[in-house]
């Protein structure tokens, strides 16, 4: 274990977008470790991998009697872009790796910018590496 | 040295057709090829993972048939042949009625009260 004050957190995650608070729930824990100081790592497996995908698309919402625009949907790829974002103005990394198998057989691979393809071989590497790894699984 | 790791499967038979296996048996063979130190303990209805002679085929959506369904008690036995221990919470097995002779050969009961003996030889659990 590093005893040092900065810490690496390993995260591996399951859910897809749009499906349970737990991908929220992820996103709010990395968000505070970055907030303080920390880096971050994120292994996405499964249906997580379509976090990441950009062609994520907002829509207007004519139960709420609102535009696009309006609505302001909330779509992972922009908030894991914003972790993205605050991990550089604390000085801090945020890495995120793509389950490559769960990508293809999703067809999600125009996944944005600072993302990465990889194994389950990456997670190990960065368990191994990391001062503490959180496993986020699915349910059902 | 590598850090000994615990795979708690817990979630049974989730996306199991789709994917043609259970995920993280997968994950836990590719780590396992990955020179990764992991076992697997099967806890609640995955203790059923681990019994023989299960058949899932016959899956045919009108002119589509699925010809690899999942076989999940040939994966148990695929992961411990890698060298994986693979662990079934005995508790859990005997409330769904299954004998320790309906199951792959090499697979270990572990009593729910032993379970926290069992994860002291680990530095990391991972409950999937």
């Amino acid at each position: 274990m590093n005893d040092s004050k900065k810490k690496t957190l390993t995260f591996a995650i399951m859910d897809a977008p749009f499906e349970s608070a737990r991908s929220t729930t992820a996103f709010r824990l990395m968000d505070a470790a970055l907030r303080r100081g920390h880096d971050v790592r994120v292994f996405a497996y499964e249906g997580a991998v379509a976090l990441t995908f950009d062609k994520q698309a907002a829509h207007p919402n004519a139960v709420h009697g609102r535009d696009a625009a309006e609505e302001d949907h909330p779509l992972p790829k922009d908030q894991v872009r914003a972790l993205q974002a605050l991990a550089k103005d604390k000085g801090c990394t945020m890495e995120w790796i793509n389950c490559g198998l769960c990508v293809d057989e999703r067809g999600v691979g125009e996944a944005i910018e600072g993302t990465k393809r990889g194994t389950p071989g990456d997670l190990w590497k960065w368990a191994e590496s990391s001062d503490n790894t959180l496993i986020i699984p699915t349910r059902g | 040295m590598a850090t000994k790791t615990l795979n708690i499967i817990e979630s049974a038979y989730r996306a199991t057709l789709e994917e043609q296996d259970d995920t993280i048996v997968w994950i836990s063979s590719a780590l396992r090829g990955a020179s990764a130190e992991v076992d697997v303990l099967l806890e609640g209805s995955a203790v059923n993972y681990a019994v023989r002679g299960q058949d899932a085929t016959g899956l045919a959506l009108g002119t589509w048939q699925q010809s690899q369904p999942p076989r999940l008690d040939h994966d148990i036995k695929n992961l411990m042949d890698k060298g994986a221990a693979v662990f079934f919470v005995a508790d859990d097995a005997a409330e769904r009625g299954i004998e320790r002779t309906d199951m792959v050969d090499g697979v270990q009961p572990i009593a729910r009260r032993d379970m926290a003996q069992l994860f002291s030889g680990y530095g990391r659990i991972w409950r999937w």
